[in-house]
């Protein structure tokens, strides 16, 4: 293994490889499998949306591609390492994980991020705080700098945790239900922001439990439910049979509300 | 205006309140500052857990050694480091869950240590120490073993803020920043065992926890960034200790207590009355 890369060390990428390459991976957990034998690619820049109900497998998948978790087997690489060479992959976890009442601002969360590039001992410069302070720019939070982050609204705290992963300046950023609970427009804002992600060549994983959104304003999408049952476009992947494996019994709550819609709209028009 | 300067010199003429009163101040510095990330990360009944494994070190310490203070200490300290890393290790695979594997062991070794105080002659007088604490018994010895100790714990903090905070506040980014977490949890356990070492003195193992966690939890209603909260509860458990002994001096309760009730009368005030989180304003509006 390349563990003997040096744990602090950023890994320098290669041109035009897969940024993630993920293969036959699995995870139990005390003999049951959160994950079972997930091969798929990622390649520079890329955005995906990783859906499955409760219990896919999700947050599990991310946490082994952040290199927080060790896969039980099968590889992971980032940018053709393990990924525990890295400090370029940023997790923003869910906000119900998060306690609000911590007593940091807005800008020591994102200047968190800079402490994987300081090292042990030294603190933040200032060239540490321009650079989170652009961080917070591009997220437009810059007048919110200084609120203790339990004044913010949920939109704002997910587009704080994407300030605090570009300040770690990272290639890889997976997000866990970054859209759940906001009114459109804060979602809208956040998709914003990930176009800008795009544009600087980021890769970007979003887990939502939203089909429509999933199929609307990703590259690509994935439908996960222990197994890997698709990664494709919403035509390939989203169809009656995938969505059957995947949900089963759930299937009734899907075809509620909107979501039925697009469900009806994506296999019938693709076949 | 006299009188008061006098009532405040009155009690410093005796040299064991002097030696008391810096003992505290020191005790009521580090506690809060380790107590501060307790509190954060929700360590409280740990605290406790491990203030009271500590006893039977004590004990052993105290029965090889016929009652001198530094053995004591180094038994306690090497008994509570061992806890720490049970502590730590208790969960990984537990066939009971983690509370109650700590609960067991905790009420265990307490026990432990009552049954090998009980052994000795002077059992009540013996066990009262160590309970509550004895701050006024502090001899110049101790007190150089107990700056060395706090500035060692104050270093530790120092050195691994940034660390701890993320360890706190994300364990996953800490992770993710490819952070020794697992060494910083261990640290960090080690780190309350050697504050409550340091700390055994003056209110001794049953009202520890108060040492640890008051302070930071009235620093933590009244600022909203970490840094500050640690000077906060370090100030106030400053305070505590140095009134806490006044008060003692004056209505005659014992040491440990009052410095305690103190803590806790700050504490309920700032609930009450603080300008960002106070109970009273909430019930204004």
């Amino acid at each position: 293994m390349l563990s003997g890369l040096g744990v602090f060390r950023p890994v320098v990428h290669a041109e035009g490889a897969a940024i993630l390459e993920v293969s036959d991976l699995s995870v139990a957990y005390n003999g049951t499998r959160a994950l079972d034998g997930v091969t798929f690619d990622l390649r520079i820049g890329e955005r995906v949306a990783v859906v499955g109900p409760n219990g896919a497998g999700k947050s599990t998948l991310f946490k082994v591609i952040a290199g927080v978790l060790d896969p039980t087997s099968g590889d992971v690489r980032v940018a053709g390492c393990s990924p525990r060479g890295h400090i370029c992959i940023a997790y923003v976890p869910q906000r119900s994980d998060v306690d609000w009442s911590f007593p940091v601002t807005v800008e020591d969360v994102v200047m968190m991020g800079r402490y994987g590039k300081l090292g042990f001992l030294r603190r933040p410069g200032r060239e540490d705080r321009a650079y989170v302070r652009i961080c917070l720019e591009t997220v437009g939070l810059e007048d919110l700098a200084t609120r203790q982050i339990g004044e913010l609204s949920g939109g704002q705290q997910q587009r704080m945790f994407i300030a605090r992963a570009l300040a770690q300046e990272s290639s890889i950023v997976l997000m866990d239900e970054p859209l759940n609970g906001l009114d459109v427009s804060a979602q809208e804002r956040i998709l914003e922001i990930l176009d800008a992600l795009k544009a600087r060549g980021v890769t970007v994983m979003v887990a939502t439990h939203d089909l429509n959104q999933a199929a609307e304003f990703f590259d690509r999408v994935m439908l996960l439910n222990r197994r890997l049952l698709g990664i494709g476009t919403p035509e390939a992947v989203f169809t009656a049979e995938h969505l059957e494996s995947a949900y089963g019994g759930q299937l009734r709550l899907v075809e509620t509300g909107e979501g039925m819609m697009v469900l009806n709209d994506t296999c019938c028009g693709g076949h | 205006m006299g009188t008061l300067v006098e009532l405040l010199i009155a009690p410093l003429r005796y040299p064991f309140m002097v030696r008391g009163m810096a003992a505290a101040v020191m005790v009521g510095i580090v506690c809060a500052m380790v107590g501060t990330y307790m509190v954060l990360r929700g360590m409280a009944f740990l605290g406790d857990a491990l203030a009271h494994s500590i006893l039977p070190g004590i004990a052993i310490g105290y029965l090889v050694s016929g009652g001198s203070r530094e053995p004591i200490f180094w038994w306690g300290l090497g008994t509570g480091v061992l806890t720490a890393i049970g502590i730590g290790a208790v969960g990984k695979g537990a066939q009971v869950k983690e509370d109650t594997a700590i609960g067991i062991i905790f009420s265990g070794m307490f026990a432990l240590g009552i049954a090998l105080i009980s052994t000795m002659r002077s059992y009540a007088v013996d066990l009262a120490h160590f309970l509550f604490g004895d701050v006024l018994g502090v001899s110049s010895g101790d007190l150089w073993l107990t700056a060395g100790l706090a500035a060692l714990v104050f270093l530790v903090v120092f050195v691994f803020y940034k660390e701890f905070l993320v360890l706190s506040f994300d364990p996953v980014l800490a992770e993710t920043l490819r952070f020794p977490s697992g060494f910083l949890r261990y640290l960090l356990l080690v780190l309350i065992a050697l504050t409550i070492v340091v700390a055994l003195q003056t209110v001794g193992v049953a009202l520890m926890v108060a040492m640890l966690t008051t302070p930071a939890a009235t620093a933590y209603l009244l600022t909203k960034r970490m840094a500050p909260m640690m000077v906060i509860a370090a100030v106030l458990g400053a305070v505590a200790g140095v009134a806490g002994l006044y008060l003692s001096y004056y209505i005659s309760v014992a040491s440990g207590a009052a410095i305690v009730l103190v803590s806790t009368a700050i504490f309920l005030l700032v609930l009450l009355f603080s300008p960002r989180r106070g109970v009273v304003w909430g019930w204004l509006r």
